[in-house]
């Protein structure tokens, strides 16, 4: 019990606060679902660009859709701890702050949104052109297509694909945490680490599990609810 | 009135250029089923998907009651595909909605009220046969029931007009005889011009007027459905007669060769009736004429066409040859088509 690095000192739960444990779990559940709310939304309206511009021969249509893959293929491949570095000034210019869960948002979003996108635009291809051509046989417009047909044929693969991007993004906060965002990654790397309380670090890591895990089974349990194209 | 005046279009791929339709220029009346028959590939998907402009001509104009569809744009154009109702060899109905958000999806798009949506629905689905579906989704429906969500779907705009693209072709005999059925009895009803594409004879003569044959983009023959079963003239177009009226072909072949054999001086004669003709003692006031003709059936039909009745019977006459001459004259005289076989 001496040694700070025994095997032992992970089970010395006498070194966790949890008041402090609670308010860093709330921080980054917050942070998370703040900002997979505007990936989210971003997601989408990048995945119908991407999904309308592609195949098409006009001018605009190959020019949108030239920038917006150059835009979501170089965001998505920055490390995200590189990401939030490079967008300090830009953080601080958006949030008035470079530290805490609010400055932590900005870059969350930037990294995760094109890689959301690219999972809506596989989404929107899995959808049999026969229906959208059905659609178009109707008379619906560009707008009615994607709000009538795409996003509703395509639903499961938005919301599985939401829950994995939730999913990293948990694991974004908690890097972020580390330079100073708050929340669990934080609390293991600052209480934990820091401080050599190998107990905080421990229960830090296992509450950021039961978080993914409840994520994961609220996705699941959705997209099951949501799939109608088996028999049930 | 629906007329193609001259129509081309052409794909161009990395290897070649396709003329998936080759000048074509065809009319279809109102209120009448037309038939285009044509082996796959032959251009059938990508002439139907012009008359409502899923595809636009290469060259040639489409017109719909004097609208040259394929001038039309945006919003014109899409208020003209309402009144254009489509169905689909795979059904392409919506999995994520209900049996009735399908049939609604229509009126959605026109921006109906739900009252109004609901109403329609209903009659809709009374009129296919789906009472008590309403709340089943696609995944829950036999391929029968699904071609008929897609009927109900394609007529909720009220269409002057009904494309079928071979919308019995994954359905078994069964199921196609009652989606068939349903499709002529929708034209009874609602009077629709119906266009529909098949590659089975069978759909057209069941249930079309006016038929076109296609082969490789071009219309190689096309007429009254009648007229096209009993003297077709293209290749193309005898092939798939015979396939419909005399799948058995190759056993008639056998036995009248063999017949030919054993009696040389014997005639084998190809009867083709139509119409009320068809209920006519033809055979035995020619056996009562010449009572010297001695008579074998070797194979005979009939068939159902929109048309009226059509048959085909294969005869041996043994007799005296003057007989014979005569016999065959006095067929020709109660206008029964006539055809002598010499050698199959
Ligand atoms: N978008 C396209 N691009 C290139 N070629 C095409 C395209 N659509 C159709 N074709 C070609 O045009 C020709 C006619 O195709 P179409 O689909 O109209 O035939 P079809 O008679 O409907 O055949 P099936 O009975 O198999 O449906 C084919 O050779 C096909 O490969
Ligand atoms: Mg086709």
């Amino acid at each position: 019990m001496r040694d700070p690095n025994s095997f032992a000192s992970y089970f010395n739960f006498a070194q966790v606060n949890w008041n402090n444990l609670w308010s860093a779990t709330v921080e980054t559940v917050w942070m998370t679902l703040l900002s997979l709310v505007f990936v989210f939304i971003f997601g989408i309206i990048l995945g119908l660009l991407l999904f309308e511009t592609t195949g098409k021969h006009t001018a605009g249509a190959v020019i949108l859709n030239k920038l917006t893959a150059i835009f979501v293929n170089i965001f998505r491949s920055i490390p995200f701890i590189i990401l939030i570095v490079l967008l300090i000034p830009l953080t601080k210019k958006m949030t008035g702050t470079i530290i805490g869960p609010r400055a932590a948002i900005p870059s969350l979003i930037i990294s995760a949104a094109p890689f959301y996108a690219r999972m809506v635009e596989i989404g929107f291809h899995e959808i049999d052109a026969g229906v959208i051509e059905a659609a178009e046989a109707m008379g619906a417009s560009r707008l009615q297509i994607m709000w009538k047909v795409l996003i509703p044929e395509s639903l499961p693969a938005i919301v599985s694909g939401i829950t994995v991007t939730g999913i990293s993004l948990i694991g974004y906060t908690a890097m972020a945490g580390v330079i100073g965002a708050g929340g669990l990654g934080n609390l293991a790397y600052q209480d934990g680490f820091q401080a050599n309380q190998n107990a905080v670090t421990l229960t830090a890591t296992v509450v950021i599990l039961i978080v993914v895990f409840i994520f994961q089974a609220i996705g699941d349990f959705a997209v099951r609810k949501i799939d109608k194209r088996a028999i049930a | 009135m629906i007329e193609f005046k001259d129509v081309s279009k052409i794909y161009h791929t990395r290897q070649n250029t396709i003329n998936a339709v080759d000048h074509v220029s065809l009319k279809i009346q109102d209120s009448e089923i037309f038939g285009i028959v044509g082996y796959s590939g032959a251009g059938k998907s990508t002439l139907v998907r012009l008359i409502n402009n899923l595809e636009r001509p290469t060259s040639g104009s489409v017109y719909i009651d004097d609208v040259d569809m394929t001038t039309l744009n945006g919003k014109a154009l899409r208020t003209m595909r309402q009144n254009i109702g489509m169905i689909f060899q795979h059904f392409n109905l919506l999995w994520s909605r209900t049996v009735r958000d399908n049939i609604e999806l229509p009126l959605e798009l026109k921006g109906l009220n739900k009252a109004q949506r609901q109403q329609k629905a209903d009659e809709l689905i009374d009129l296919v046969g789906l009472k008590g579906r309403e709340t089943a989704y696609p995944s829950e429906l036999s391929g029968g029931q699904k071609q008929r969500v897609g009927i109900a779907r394609a007529l909720a705009n009220d269409p002057k007009i009904l494309l079928c693209d071979e919308a019995t072709s994954a359905l078994d005999p069964a199921t196609t005889e009652e989606v068939l059925e349903l499709l002529l009895k929708i034209n009874q009803q609602l009077h629709i011009t119906m266009v529909v594409i098949t590659h089975e004879m069978h759909v057209v003569r069941k249930i079309c007027q006016n038929m076109a044959v296609m082969d490789t983009g071009k219309i190689v023959e096309q007429g009254a459905v009648l007229d096209i079963f009993r003297h077709p003239q293209a290749d193309l177009t005898k092939e798939f007669v015979q396939e419909e009226v005399n799948p058995e072909k190759d056993d008639t072949k056998v036995i009248v060769s063999q017949l030919l054999e054993q009696v040389p001086d014997g005639l084998i004669l190809k009867l083709t009736f139509h119409g009320e003709q068809a209920k006519l003692p033809i055979i035995s006031e020619m056996l009562k004429r010449f009572p010297g003709i001695e008579l074998n059936i070797i194979e005979g039909n009939i068939h159902q066409t929109q048309g009226g009745a059509l048959g085909n019977l294969y005869l041996q006459l043994v007799g005296e040859q003057t007989l014979l001459t005569q016999g065959v004259a006095f067929l020709n005289t109660m206008r029964v088509d006539t055809e002598v076989i010499r050698n199959a």
